[in-house]
């Protein structure tokens, strides 16, 4: 009695793979390291993003030409293509030696996660690629504040640092809590390219599930859900966020998202 | 460090097909996940249930899951649903129209209401029905406000094409791969096909400034 018999498919369902060990344990670790991958990544992108829209909007030329080429060049190319760049292509160009040697055997287990090559090209690859993104999204924060806030803040007789760290940065990154809510989210998703590298992700799991098992199908059901549970979950998290954050009188809740 | 640039001359006939067959997914894709989103955006507006209710959860359904996860669903499933393989094509050809056509939807539906109510009830009030007034009067006025939206939209597209690699479709990253494992030079090949995406991104933004130049705001 099964749902191919009711659809009329020529294909057995077998959901137990699910839970059958290992495959349970291997789904389980999956989570665990797309979780922990995706949060990293996040760091990085937020700590790149916050220093992009600093130079992108400060009033130097040159820093301000490179930042707008790097958003530029890392927003416009594909992940996938900037992972393969980072996991293939870096350890070529790396001058050969102990360091280098290191690098390709790397294996700390740590608490969390195994760290390796695979680990930190993926968090390397996707926290510049966000970068580039959460830099554009503040750099637009930022210039949505209006102009007398800067002139007001400068002419209160702080530094442009000052200005930036306590009046530019904060209130811009409010603004931008919605566009961002949607990065946070994007970040989750985009690392099940991290599978296409050989990190052990709940993507790369699912691959494993079906090449042991030959059962696709469940496994791909398996990891659509768990994907949408963590969606659910963060858009949650992020509408609370919002609603606490946003700036009473400047914006309307939502009025930013495409 | 030696770095070996002939290589993408060598190969320069595998690059290009590799090149051709990104383009007719991309263009194709475009083209029918365009007509969807506007299906789909214009269903989700709609009073009747039967039209909202199952657009709403098309749409958020997919923006809540990756890519890959659609592209495996529709190779996995395609072969079982027709009863017979698929070439990797067409799935993935497929994939891509229902994964785009959610996040058109919603760029669709921003533009729908973004034309003011007032155009709507003129153009009830001389007489059009619901649908001409949609079809004559609404669309034309969103169509022109999505525009940047659209493209920013076609421009991902674009580069989520390379994710055709993941079910073996030769497009321009799944042929650099290739390359790259059969002659060790994964630098040069990936910098290079970088470039090629960033020239043809950059290429799109560019056509879609003067394109917004052209209309001006609506």
């Amino acid at each position: 009695m099964s749902v191919s018999r009711i659809l009329g498919l020529q294909y057995e369902f077998r959901w137990s793979v699910l839970w059958e060990s290992p495959y349970g344990e291997w789904l389980l670790q999956g989570i665990k390291n797309t979780v922990v991958l995706s949060l990293l990544a996040w760091l990085v992108a937020l700590v790149l993003g916050i220093a992009l829209g600093f130079l992108r909007t400060a009033p130097w030329r040159i820093p301000r030409a490179l930042a707008t080429g790097y958003v530029e060049f890392f927003r416009n190319t594909p992940l996938l293509v900037q992972l393969f760049f980072w996991y293939f292509a870096v350890p070529q160009v790396l001058p050969a030696g102990p360091w280098r040697d290191a690098l390709n055997s790397l294996n700390l287990q740590t608490p969390i996660l195994t760290v390796n090559y695979e680990f930190l090209a993926g968090l390397g690859g996707l926290g510049v690629y966000t970068s580039a993104r959460v830099g554009e999204t503040i750099r637009a924060g930022i210039q949505a504040i209006p102009r007398q806030q800067t002139e007001a803040a400068l002419s209160s007789g702080l530094s442009l640092g000052q200005a930036y760290r306590y009046v530019l940065i904060p209130v811009g990154l409010r603004i931008v809590i919605p566009p961002m809510a949607t990065e946070f989210l994007s970040i989750f998703k985009n690392s099940s390219l991290a599978v296409t590298i050989g990190f052990a992700e709940v993507t790369f799991q699912t691959q494993q599930v079906n090449s042991y098992t030959f059962k696709g199908l469940e496994a791909v059901t398996a990891a659509t859900l768990i994907y949408l549970a963590i969606s659910l979950t963060i858009a949650a998290f992020m509408n609370r966020l919002e609603r606490r954050y946003a700036i009473p009188g400047l914006i309307a809740r939502g009025a930013t998202r495409e | 460090m030696d770095l070996d640039w002939t290589i993408i001359v060598r190969n320069w006939p595998v690059l290009l097909s590799g090149f051709v067959n990104t383009l007719k997914l991309a263009v194709l894709a475009i083209g029918a996940s365009f007509l969807l989103g506007v299906v789909a955006g214009a269903a989700r507006l709609s009073r009747s249930p039967y039209l909202h209710y199952p657009a709403v959860v098309y749409i958020e359904f997919i923006r809540g899951v990756p890519l890959i996860m659609v592209i495996f669903w529709f190779y996995f499933l395609t072969p079982i649903l027709a009863g017979r393989p698929l070439d990797n094509f067409t799935s993935a050809l497929i994939a891509f129209i229902v994964f785009e056509g959610a996040y058109l939807a919603e760029i669709v539906r921003a533009g729908i209401q973004s034309v003011p109510v007032g155009q709507a009830q003129a153009a009830i009030s001389t007489g059009l029905s619901q649908r001409q007034a949609m079809r004559h009067v609404i669309l034309p006025q969103a169509i022109r406000n999505m525009i940047p939206a659209l493209v920013t939209r076609f421009i991902v597209l674009f580069m989520d094409t390379s994710l055709a690699y993941v079910i073996g479709f030769r497009e321009l990253t799944r042929v650099a791969r290739i390359i790259a494992e059969r002659e060790f030079r994964a630098f040069e090949v990936y910098t290079f096909i970088a470039i090629v995406y960033f020239v043809c991104t950059y290429a799109m933004s560019l056509v879609a400034r003067r394109v917004e130049d052209r209309l001006g705001p609506a």
